[in-house]
């Protein structure tokens, strides 16, 4: 009997037993797409941050009060905070090509006629466009003699201008922020997500109109930008030195590679984590093959005597069973991929997803091997019985 | 009847011409069960001759579907040798009996033991699928087969669509469609209703007509009575071997089956009449 038969007796086989051959595929189905779309949502997650921190900019190095490594930072526990004396001092002592630029973030309301609008005010001096890279739609960004003026000047993001001024340009109108007025030079485009939350719906001014309008002297970071990617290192122990006599440890430096790898192990860990969940569904997937296959072969005991009666040798029974788990198996994991890929693009809209080529490979020879092993198996203890053991099968 | 005893054991009704199809010598089988070891066959010796129709007769337990399982090589002898178209057959491995099976031995099970959900033509296509004639030819003789029992316009019909009687004809397409030398019949009227188990014979009588070789394994003396010869089988042994005297012809109770029918049984009319009313 040649493959061309056996498979068209595998075929036949399946199509009279509709109901077994579906319950046997929807264990590779929900296997195959449950791993494809928690990988995907894992890695789609991953990409996401780590993209929206390299849109950062980049050679950046962040300082932040407080020592990280000991459990410290996050500003309430500090003791000792930054000043803009020591953004004086670091740009001083550090070459005058690298950009020191303060960052302070504070949530804040605000206010265009009746409109409000609860949002986070992020506030640096005139360095941050070139380091943060920010693309004007309309207006400008504040100037050093504004920053010097502590001038009640806003730029804000894309959000913040379609929620209080929609369709209008918003350059030179008036905006209220916890009650005192500013004026709008200037708006900025979409730029999604970041580490600080999101960037669209931020307003941005002069970190000494912060200052004053929150009533501190204190700064949340200091970032540095060196002008040569290879200084970064360099700079960086300069910075240390630089802040050492004054905050011993009580301060942390970063680079932006570091920030990126902390977060990047972190996501990786959460992927990892989702694959481990869709794993142990694919681990159910599987018993549930295993399960319909060990059935489906006693329960085919009879049939299997009826063959060999008539004729069948071993290797027919064997090769009729092995092809109707290839055929199932494969059948059922092209679904499970297609159900996969087609809904991680449908999740797209609410979870950033990418499907990777070896969640799909694992996921299909994971589910494949089980159900021609658990399929193969019990067949070929059951092409080994004698024909009357098989038919007096009950 | 009774004097032919001692010699019953070696059976050799065979005409002077007529050549041995399948030949049992000394078949024995035990079963182990529990320690305690049962002779379901105890050393049988039986010639089948061409074109003869056979029964094996003898009470349940007698050891005669055992010596069917064994002659039609479904089963092994524990001794003994079963010798088909002159070939010992006995010590052959799995896969070559699968091809002698195939090739020259015909099966009809009490239980007609068709494919579930498969149409009579698949079903009847069967064991030429496995002996490898392409799927044209193997139709077209599955189709020929199908129309000899008289269910040429049952084809597509599924076993599950078909009456006992119908699924057992199929049976009997099925093992004659490789044109075996010999078919084996297992009680093959035991799950019909007397009439469909008239029909049935009638098959199996026309075609031994044609020159099939038949064994019929029953316990029942009515149906054994439609062969020409009947082994008689005993606790495992061969107690008597007879040829029958006054055949039954199924073909003639048929007949008379359906004049009865035409005239009417008054009994049943009375009882249908009762229950009308």
């Amino acid at each position: 009997m040649n493959l061309v038969e056996s498979i068209r007796i595998a075929i036949r086989a399946l199509n009279a037993n509709k109901v077994r051959s579906a319950l046997t595929m929807l264990g590779v189905i929900i296997g195959v797409a449950a791993v494809i779309l928690l990988v995907a949502i894992g890695t789609g997650v991953q990409e996401e941050v780590t993209g929206s921190i390299e849109g950062l900019g980049s050679n950046l190095i962040f300082a932040f009060p407080g020592n990280v490594e000991e459990g410290g930072g996050g500003g309430f526990s500090v003791t000792k905070q930054f000043t803009l004396e020591d953004v004086t001092l670091l740009e001083r002592r550090l070459g005058t090509s690298d950009e020191v630029v303060p960052i302070i973030q504070s949530p804040a309301t605000l206010k265009v006629g009746s409109r409000e609008l609860r949002t986070t005010i992020a506030a640096a001096n005139e360095h941050a466009d070139e380091v943060f890279t920010s693309t004007y739609l309309g207006g400008r960004g504040y100037r050093r003699s504004e920053v010097a003026a502590s001038a009640r000047v806003i730029v804000i993001g894309s959000k913040v201008k379609d929620k209080l001024f929609s369709n209008t340009d918003p350059v030179g109108k008036k905006l209220d922020v916890n009650g005192q007025q500013f004026t709008v030079i200037g708006h900025i485009a979409a730029q999604g997500g970041s580490l600080t939350g999101d960037q669209d719906n931020q307003v941005y001014m002069p970190v000494t109109t912060a200052q004053r309008l929150l009533g501190t002297k204190d700064i949340g970071a200091i970032v540095v930008r060196a002008e040569d990617p290879r200084s970064v290192d360099m700079l960086r122990l300069r910075m240390q030195q630089i802040l050492r006599p004054k905050f011993g440890d009580e301060f942390s430096v970063f680079t932006q590679e570091e920030t990126l790898g902390i977060l990047t192990q972190l996501l990786g860990t959460l992927t990892f984590m989702l694959a481990g969940i869709a794993g142990i569904s694919l681990l159910v997937g599987g018993i549930g093959i295993m399960n319909i296959m060990l059935v489906s072969v006693s329960e085919r005991t009879r049939e299997i005597g009826i063959r060999k009666a008539v004729g069948a040798k071993t290797y027919d029974i064997m090769s009729q069973f092995v092809i109707e788990a290839v055929v199932l198996s494969i059948a059922g994991g092209a679904v499970g991929i297609a159900l996969g890929w087609g809904g991680s693009a449908a999740l797209r809209q609410w979870v950033p997803t990418e499907v990777t080529w070896w969640a799909v490979a694992l996921a299909f020879f994971f589910s494949a091997a089980v159900g021609i092993f658990f399929g193969v198996y019990p067949a070929y203890r059951a092409s080994r019985l004698d024909p009357i053991d098989a038919l007096r099968y009950e | 009847m009774v004097e032919r005893f001692g010699e019953a054991a070696k059976s050799t009704s065979c005409p002077e011409e007529a050549r041995v199809v399948l030949e049992a010598r000394g078949v024995t089988k035990r079963y182990d069960l529990e320690g305690i070891t049962v002779h379901a066959l105890c050393g049988v010796d039986l010639e089948v001759c061409e074109a003869q129709m056979l029964a094996v007769m003898g009470p349940s337990g007698s050891g005669k579907s055992t010596l069917m399982h064994i002659i039609g090589l479904l089963d092994h002898p524990t001794d003994g040798n079963v010798v088909v178209e002159g070939e010992d057959v006995s010590r052959m491995a799995p896969n070559d009996l699968a091809a002698v099976r195939n090739k020259r031995i015909g099966f009809v099970f009490q239980s007609f033991n068709l494919l579930p959900r498969t149409t009579a033509l698949s079903n009847v296509e069967l064991p030429l699928i496995y002996a490898g004639i392409p799927m044209l030819k193997r139709t077209k003789l599955a189709r020929e087969s199908l129309e000899r029992v008289g269910l040429g316009d049952r084809l597509g019909h599924f076993s599950s669509q078909l009456s006992g009687g119908q699924q057992q004809r199929v049976a009997i397409a099925r093992a004659l469609v490789t044109k075996p030398s010999i078919v084996l019949a297992d009680e093959p009227t035991g799950n019909l209703d007397s009439r469909s188990g008239i029909e049935v014979m009638s098959v199996l009588q026309e075609f031994n007509r044609q020159g099939v070789t038949i064994v019929v394994v029953t316990h029942d003396a009515v149906v054994a009575r439609h062969a020409e010869r009947i082994v008689h089988l005993k606790d495992g042994c061969v107690v008597h071997d007879e040829l029958v005297k006054d055949r039954t012809i199924a073909e003639d109770k048929m007949r008379e089956l359906e004049a009865e029918e035409a005239s009417g049984f008054p009994e049943s009319q009375d009882a249908s009449g009762a229950t009308r009313a």
